[in-house]
């Protein structure tokens, strides 16, 4: 049923008793109302404005957020209201679609906000009202627009797994990316330049010969001229060839217009080396010269201000044939006026009609080269309006062209800024990128430390090293955490993995240690385990033989298979096997590691500990049971630290 | 009844002074009409004169008005909020009907007095209120009496409604034989028209037709 006239509905069924006479059998039972709910006052607080609507207002859209069951999500009890954490000023239009059931969108709010607050309430965007939906269809177009821009560039990005022939195909695309891209790209120009002036000097007479005839250059010095072609030509092949074979898709290549425009290039002068010998067609071969200016179309790769032109060009055909059109229509009307009219005076050049058609294009486009010129007085006034049409005929087309190529201009000076623009904020944030990564290391490190000396002293004094400020950020470490426990590799920072990197080359991979069984089981039941509040640490560390451990037991076993990534953590001892799946049936988690060291180990860890990061430690096999060590490797927080 | 009807005041002053620019006053004419507005009697008035309470009154007059803020609603407003509850069928007719049932002063527009009014009688009138109101309906000509061309109308109308998707499928003269047993059932005398007393005591007579009645009693 409609929407919005729920409040008639009392009506129609009273406007049914016009039924019930002419009705032959009884009528079913009426539905009986018996939770009489009396229209209510609801209140809506949104980000502290409050807004005020009777229920029966939302009942009216049942499936939207507001008509729904799903603002009891929202719901208050203390104050008896639902609350909405989002714009106030938004959720105005939002309200008032439910009063009068009609979206409105407001000019001045921003289209991807206002997307954001419709889809959040459940509204879709298509019932905006006509007076609104221009305006709303425009802005989500630019707004369109801008990401595609943005997702263009994202091509940009190198890929880390090229092989040859993208590279090239990029190199050709791009030529900032690398300098024998920009050599080539220059290299290329050049000879283009050099081809289209060749082309033009050949023409010029260059000087009286002994024959006392003035030859153009190119009769002149033909040898000189043939070598700079062949020279250019050479290079365009080259050129072509190496493009069709790093294309990515050389049917579509083939296809695409500036590789035409390549080859229209080119063929010339193929087609003349070939045609030489026969005098017949020479004259043919002339004019294919012509199609050497194509030449100058190269340059488009080179300009970008060229493909705007020609893209704007292609945008605007529809109004570029009209008004190719409406100049035909007018030509062949006023063509034919003239030359009757014309008809009359002798000595007239008037001679037909396709001859007035020259006057006319002439006089509409207000050349007046005078070369015909109207004599009779009736003549005399037709060409004078012709004159006036023309200004306008082609007046009209001609903003809208215009307006397109600004659009599409601007457009792209918007894309350079961007383009400059992103960089910097990439650099950003990878900056805060690499800071937090930093700064899951960092508590690594302290969380480690703190325990350590934790565990040595009695209570933990006031060397908490910088330990993590918020709840937010030791919850984000533990889920680093937990990652590197399930994958049994470890986060390290970049100057760490080349050096390991290159330790990796220059030394042997150590001897593998057994219990790769034990690994997986405890790994497959640490990805298993549910997730749960854990004590704090120092409640671990009283009671150590609680269950609360152990994935450093694969850790370590991990760390020594690729001990050559020397990382703060590994202190590559290992538990056995049984100490681990003991653990590894409880149900709590903690990335907190408990150890139970024995002195000497103890601190023969923690100098490791406080040596340089790189020095490798030495790898241990085979601990008896009960004195293993194990290593404690906490995530940030001693004191709390959740589970997953 | 405080009706602003700007349309009336103007054509006053026109014939008052004669000066009628037709430039200017003819586009005054189109703005007018669309924004005259009426607003209803007081609450107190209305709950005297009908059975509803405040409350209810309420409720119907906020529904009312939303659906026409002008405060009234004419034929074609009217018949498109009618159809919105008979999506099938082609309800129009029988909203014609309607229209002329509550519009009592016959204005061409439905205030809230008068939906008011009909709404009253239908849903807390006694038996008699009610079928003197469908009488009503059913007497296009309002001649105090049903003929079978106006009875097959109103039936043709009713039957629209149902639209073309039905079971068993809908034959073109099933609203004629209904007429003719509703005639057979209530023209005692067998003269070929119904009066509003042969009318109310077939009803009276019909179990059918007095338990439907009982049907109103609960729709607000």
């Amino acid at each position: 049923m409609a929407t919005g006239v729920e409040a008639w509905l009392p009506f129609a069924r009273a406007a049914a008793i016009g039924w019930m006479p002419v009705a032959s059998c009884p009528m079913p039972v009426a539905p009986r109302d018996n939770c009489r709910r009396q229209d209510e006052l609801i209140v809506l607080n949104v980000s502290g404005r409050r807004f005020q609507t009777w229920r029966t207002t939302l009942d009216r859209y049942p499936d939207t957020l507001l008509g729904s069951s799903e603002k009891d999500f929202f719901y208050n009890e203390e104050a008896k209201e639902y609350f909405f954490d989002r714009d106030p000023d938004a959720f105005r239009s939002i309200l008032n679609f439910y009063r009068t059931g009609k979206l409105h969108y407001p000019r001045h709010e921003c289209i991807s906000a206002y997307d954001e607050e419709l889809i959040f309430f459940g509204i879709i965007p298509e019932i905006i009202g006509d007076c609104c939906y221009e305006e709303y269809k425009d802005r989500k177009r630019e707004n369109m627009e801008r990401l595609q821009d943005d997702q263009e560039e994202n091509k940009d990005l190198k890929l880390p797994n090229m092989n040859f022939r993208e590279t090239m195909w990029r190199a050709f695309e791009n030529p900032h990316t690398s300098t024998m891209a920009l050599v080539f790209y220059y290299v290329t120009g050049f000879f283009i330049a050099i081809s289209v002036i060749t082309n033009v000097v050949e023409t010029v007479p260059c000087g009286l010969t002994a024959t006392q005839k003035d030859m153009p250059c190119g009769e002149r010095y033909t040898v000189a001229f043939f070598c700079m072609d062949t020279a250019c030509v050479m290079i365009f092949t080259v050129e072509y060839l190496l493009r069709l074979f790093a294309a990515p898709s050389r049917y579509r290549f083939m296809r695409s217009v500036m590789s035409i425009i390549d080859v229209v290039a080119i063929l010339p002068y193929y087609i003349g080396l070939v045609m030489t010998n026969n005098e017949d067609v020479s004259g043919a071969f002339v004019t294919l010269r012509v199609f050497r200016v194509f030449r100058i179309f190269k340059f488009s790769r080179h300009s970008q201000g060229l493909r705007i032109l020609g893209y704007t060009l292609k945008s605007c055909a529809s109004e570029l044939g009209f008004l190719l059109f409406s100049l035909t229509m007018a030509i062949i009307i006023f063509a034919t006026v003239m030359f009757y009219a014309e008809k009359g005076s002798s000595s007239s050049k008037f001679t037909s009609i396709p001859a007035s058609f020259w006057y006319t294009i002439v006089t509409m486009t207000t050349l007046g080269y005078g070369d015909m010129v109207p004599k009779t007085i009736a003549g005399k006034i037709f060409g004078s309006i012709c004159s006036l049409s023309g200004v306008l005929v082609i007046a009209l087309p001609v903003p809208v062209i215009v307006s397109n190529f600004s659009r599409i201009y601007h457009q792209n000076q918007r894309a350079d800024k961007r383009r400059a623009q992103k960089k910097a904020r990439l650099a950003r944030i990878h900056l805060a990128k690499s800071g937090s990564a930093n700064a899951f290391l960092l508590s690594k490190h302290n969380g480690l430390l703190s325990n350590l000396l934790e565990l040595t002293s009695a209570e933990a004094d006031g060397q908490k090293l910088a330990k993590p400020s918020s709840l937010y950020e030791s919850q984000h470490h533990h889920l680093l955490h937990c990652l590197e426990k399930t994958t049994a590799h470890e986060f390290v920072d970049e100057q760490l993995y080349e050096q390991s990197c290159l330790e990796a080359m220059l030394q042997s991979f150590p001897a593998r240690k057994p219990s790769v069984s034990s690994h997986e089981d405890a790994a497959t039941s640490c990805c298993g385990r549910r997730t749960r509040r854990n004590t704090p640490l120092t409640h671990a560390g009283s009671n150590q033989h609680s269950p609360l451990r152990e994935l450093s037991a694969i850790h370590i076993q991990c760390g020594d298979r690729t001990s050559h990534a020397p990382s703060r953590s590994n202190l590559n001892l290992k538990p056995t096997d049984d100490l681990g799946r003991i653990h590894c049936k409880s149900g709590r988690i903690t990335t907190a590691i408990v150890s139970l060291p024995t002195a000497s180990s103890l601190t023969h860890d923690a100098d490791k500990l406080r040596g340089p990061p790189g020095r490798r430690p030495p790898p241990s096999s085979g601990q008896p049971g009960g004195g293993s060590i194990q290593t404690t490797t906490s995530s940030a927080n001693i004191v709390k630290v959740s589970a997953l | 009844m405080k009706n602003k009807n700007r349309e009336q005041s103007l054509s006053d002053s026109r014939e008052l002074d004669g000066s009628y620019d037709p430039l200017t006053d003819s586009e005054e004419d189109d703005f007018e009409l669309s924004t005259v507005c009426h607003r209803p009697e007081s609450m107190d008035k209305l709950q005297e004169q009908t059975k509803f309470t405040k409350k209810e009154l309420q409720v119907l007059y906020r529904g009312f008005k939303n659906e026409c803020p002008s405060g009234v609603v004419n034929e074609d407003n009217f018949k498109n909020i009618y159809s919105q509850f008979f999506p099938q069928g082609d309800s129009s007719m029988y909203a014609h009907f309607l229209f002329e049932a509550f519009d009592s002063d016959k204005n061409g527009s439905v205030s809230f007095e008068d939906f008011v009014f009909g709404l009253s009688i239908i849903l807390r009138g006694t038996v008699n209120d009610r079928l003197n109101w469908a009488f009503n309906l059913y007497d296009l000509n309002k001649d105090g009496c049903i003929t079978k061309e106006e009875m097959l109308d109103i039936m043709k109308s009713i039957y629209d409604m149902m639209g073309k998707y039905t079971y068993p499928t809908m034959q073109d003269d099933a609203p004629r034989e209904h007429v003719e047993s509703f005639f057979q059932k209530m023209d005692r005398n067998k003269d070929g028209v119904v009066t509003i007393e042969e009318f109310i005591e077939s009803c009276k007579k019909d179990e059918n037709i007095m338990q439907s009645m009982q049907l109103f009693d609960n729709v607000i």
